[in-house]
């Protein structure tokens, strides 16, 4: 038992443990949240779930920031991905950043944030 | 009740659905050979210490011209939706200025974090770091003197002015990388300097601090027209 929590293999899983649930916990918030904020932060929490994928699939055992400090390139990663993340996680801002305004605008027409009550359209 | 189990059934299926995705994790050997390009000739092509950057600004540097529009069209997109809104002067005067203690604090911190980001984005190409880390700090100086109440806004010619000069700047490097150098965003027009200086690794620097003054105006307007408009009702 010992031996599975200091194999390289249970940092894995948890890795794999915590990425699933937290894409699932992001998932269940925007479905059954009522409230337009607290479904964009939903969306926030599945982003980073994505974010920590992409930047932990090219990890490899003693891999390091693509970094010169003067040691080589010994064990270096791929900078691609950890270019790709910085990318994503400025457009998650956009993308939050936007949505709030827009529920902000929302309230200030109608008072509420609920959206079972955002029937405007059907009326 | 039925609902929420059913719901509960679904993400437990989704996320095994998902699960295939995450197979590849920690099996990594070695990297892949368009990763093993950058890393082994990026230092030697553009003099960069930090290759992470040499992707960002050089390499891809396309993505990061659109990442900054996206942003861009994301704060357009903010001020027109606040457009047109104006604090009451009523509210304004209910709102309570700053205590003496918060007031020095905040412009005690202030110059410090804005002097850390300009830090953070000069050495984009040296150390982890870069235009919309350093952007990011200053949009939070600015925010914890708006929050503080210690200005009342930030002004909205001076983010734009510097907003559109940066973002003009940048096109105009990528222009002038292909006419003098290889491509457009080609920075090797600039000299190379020498290794892990400054001024060094061509136009790099330029670049992530015209990013960084870019992505900071944007971020300090979107905030300062949050918290003095978004109030309203």
């Amino acid at each position: 038992m010992m031996d599975y929590f200091n194999s390289e293999a249970a940092l894995t899983h948890l890795m794999m443990a915590g990425i699933l649930s937290l894409v699932v916990i992001g998932l269940y918030g925007i479905l059954t949240r009522k409230n337009l904020i607290k479904i964009f932060l939903s969306l926030g929490v599945v982003e980073t779930a994505v974010n920590i994928l992409i930047v932990a699939l090219p990890y490899r055992k003693g891999g390091v920031a693509p970094i010169l400090t003067g040691q080589g390139m010994e064990g270096f990663l791929d900078p691609v991905p950890q270019a790709l993340v910085l990318t994503s996680i400025v457009i998650g801002l956009a993308i939050t950043a936007l949505g709030l305004v827009m529920a902000v605008k929302f309230y200030q027409h109608e008072g509420h944030l609920n959206i079972r009550k955002m029937n405007g359209l059907k009326r | 009740m039925l609902k929420r189990i059913l719901l509960i059934v679904s993400m437990v299926l989704l996320a095994l659905i998902l699960l295939p995705l995450l197979e590849g994790l920690g099996e990594q050997t070695h990297v892949s050979s368009l990763a093993e390009y950058y890393l082994s000739s990026g230092a030697d092509d553009l003099n960069s210490p930090n290759l992470v950057t040499s992707v960002v600004v050089t390499y891809r540097g396309l993505d990061t011209l659109g990442e900054v529009t996206v942003l861009f069209a994301a704060a357009a997109g903010i001020m027109l939706a606040f457009k047109g809104l104006k604090m009451d002067e009523k509210e304004r005067e209910k709102t309570q200025g700053p205590s003496e203690l918060l007031a020095s604090g905040a412009s005690l911190l202030f110059p410090i974090l804005f002097i850390f980001g300009i830090y953070i984005f000069t050495h984009g190409h040296l150390s982890p770091g870069g235009g919309f880390q350093g952007g990011v700090v200053i949009a939070s100086a600015a925010l914890l003197l708006l929050l503080s109440g210690v200005i009342p806004g930030v002004s909205h010619l001076m983010t734009s002015l510097l907003e559109a000069l940066a973002g003009a700047s940048y096109v105009a490097i990528g222009l002038l990388g292909l006419y003098l150098a290889a491509g457009f965003l080609d920075p090797r027009f600039l000299p190379r300097g020498e290794w892990s200086g400054i001024f060094s690794a061509g136009a790099i620097p330029v670049i992530y601090s015209l990013v960084g003054i870019k992505v900071g105006s944007e971020l300090s307007a979107v905030l300062n027209a949050m918290i003095s408009k978004g109030g309203e009702k």
